[in-house]
């Protein structure tokens, strides 16, 4: 069986921030990313990131995981990364169950575990919403920015959210033209800078109007939309046809934490961050002593946010198996101002009523 | 169906590799999944559902949805969304849920 002192499951912005400042802090760290490359939701992101300084905003997201890719290096001695296995199981006693390229089982026995292992995209229900050419937001991403294929040639994007905007950009980047994209809210919900951009592009952005149903034999052939009422009814006689071969579901992502649940962890339904998630204290440990999260796992937020997560809980995990540096109160109390920061603002405001909902003061484990 | 000019992006190819998919002959490019290959070769339709026999495409391209299982040199439910296409692979439409060996 193969041990380690921290175990980072994910290699997203969180998962590497996670195992770089617990390093620093003196620990040996074993990262493990089911892809056959690190970075998570990065890898595919083309355009210049928000947030601050320290987050590098400004920077595309491709290129904040090569910087974050050259810190490992930095800590070759202490930090070994595994790609291209996939954590399938946590046990009670503490061992760790993976599974490399689908052909080699095996045991990890960590002292302590962060759980960085991010989101996954929503689906939206509606008539044949399961026809091939349906994809989700960042599946379209993945197969345009990574592998530079293009999806189709006639897009409809479903939610003007950020991701939904920003995709039907990439996507007319990569040449494909994008019909419309709609919203059931009665206002676009990402960034007006990335609409407009759209909007400039002349695709027009429906609010008010949703999915009735999907048609098509073998795949996507035609989408009818419409519009709805106050209550997200539709409203009959508003039905129109589009001749699309390709639907991108942009509804939103939800944390990916089943290894947590399954090992016990409380767990919470938390609107604000997205999805269930787990309960934790102010140092990201779950109520399974020595198990922290971090990142989009802990609920839906930004790789701004994940990345400082990351930091806060590999410091944390790192304290607790011993190493605890002379400054850690400093870089403690640095991290949480610089999340306080990030979620200054209406967006960060819902976030913090999510994460009260989830922080336990009380100390289970001291 | 592949990009061949990107403002930002430069696709950098790997060796082309041969590969069937049901008997097709098809080519793909080294360090593609296997999805990514089968969909610039315009196949999307990857699979079926188990009781109504609808047709399954990917959804979620990470590893997640299941939605893209295929026989992949015998073997069944191989998530080919996130399985690197290699030289000579016989891919293969799933039906049923596969038996294991
Ligand atoms: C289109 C789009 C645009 C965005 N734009 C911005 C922006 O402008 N600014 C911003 O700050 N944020 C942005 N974000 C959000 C940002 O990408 C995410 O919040 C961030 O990536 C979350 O980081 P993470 O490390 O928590 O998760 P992820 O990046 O999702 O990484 C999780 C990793 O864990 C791995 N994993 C999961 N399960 C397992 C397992 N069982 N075993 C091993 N590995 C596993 C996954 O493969 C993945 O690599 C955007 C997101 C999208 C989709």
């Amino acid at each position: 069986m193969k041990t380690t002192e921290l175990l980072v499951i994910g290699g997203g912005p969180a998962g590497l921030c996670a195992a770089l400042s617990a390093a620093e802090s003196g620990a040996s760290v074993t990262v493990v990313e089911r892809n056959n490359r690190l970075g998570g939701q990065l890898i595919k992101q083309t355009h210049m990131f928000f947030g601050s300084r320290e987050q590098y905003a400004s920077t595309r997201g491709i290129d904040i995981a090569k910087i974050l890719e050259a810190e490992l290096i930095k800590y070759s001695r202490q930090i070994e990364v595994l790609t291209d296995t996939a954590v399938l199981g946590l046990y009670e006693d503490g061992v760790v169950n993976a599974l490399y390229k689908e052909e080699d089982y095996f045991k990890i026995k960590p002292k302590a575990i962060v759980a960085a292992t991010g989101a996954y995209e929503k689906s939206l229900a509606f008539p044949n919403n399961d026809l091939p050419g349906i994809y989700g937001a960042g599946a379209v991403q993945t197969l345009m920015n990574v592998y530079g294929v293009k999806p189709g040639n006639n897009v409809l994007m479903v939610g003007a959210g950020n991701i939904g905007l920003i995709v039907s950009y990439q996507l007319m980047q990569a040449g494909v033209r994008v019909a419309a994209i709609l919203d059931a809210a009665p206002k676009i919900g990402g960034y007006l800078v990335h609409a407009s951009k759209i909007a400039r592009m002349g695709v027009p952005i429906l609010c008010s109007h949703t999915v009735k149903e999907a048609i098509g034999k073998d795949c996507l052939e035609k989408a009818v939309i419409c519009m709805v009422d106050e209550r997200f009814s539709p409203i009959p006689g508003t039905e129109k046809e589009l001749e699309v071969d390709v639907m991108c579901i942009s509804v939103g992502l939800t944390p990916l934490c089943e290894l947590l649940a399954m090992r016990g962890c409380e767990m919470k339904y938390v609107p604000q961050l997205s999805g269930s998630v787990p309960v934790r204290n102010e140092r990201y440990e779950t109520t399974i002593e020595n198990l922290f999260v971090a990142g989009d796992a802990s609920g839906i937020e930004e790789a701004s946010s994940a990345m400082v997560e990351g930091r806060l809980a590999g410091l944390c995990a790192a304290a607790k198996m011993g190493y605890k540096p002379a400054d850690f109160d400093e870089r403690f109390k640095g991290y949480a101002a610089q999340l306080k920061a990030l979620r200054s603002g209406p967006v960060g405001e819902h976030i913090l009523r999510g994460i009260e909902q989830i922080v336990s003061k009380e100390d289970r484990h001291v | 169906m592949r990009i061949e000019e990107h403002p930002i992006l430069d696709f950098k190819r790997g060796k082309i590799l041969n590969f069937t998919f049901n008997g097709e002959k098809l080519t793909g490019y080294e360090g593609e999944s296997i999805a990514a290959a089968l969909h610039a070769a315009g196949v999307k339709v990857l699979g079926e559902s188990l009781n109504l026999h609808r047709p399954r495409g990917f959804y979620c391209a990470i590893g997640n949805c299941s939605s893209c299982l295929m026989v992949v040199n015998g073997v069944p439910n191989v998530k080919t969304c996130v399985t690197e296409l290699k030289e000579g692979m016989v891919v293969q439409t799933q039906r049923g849920k596969g038996v294991l060996k």
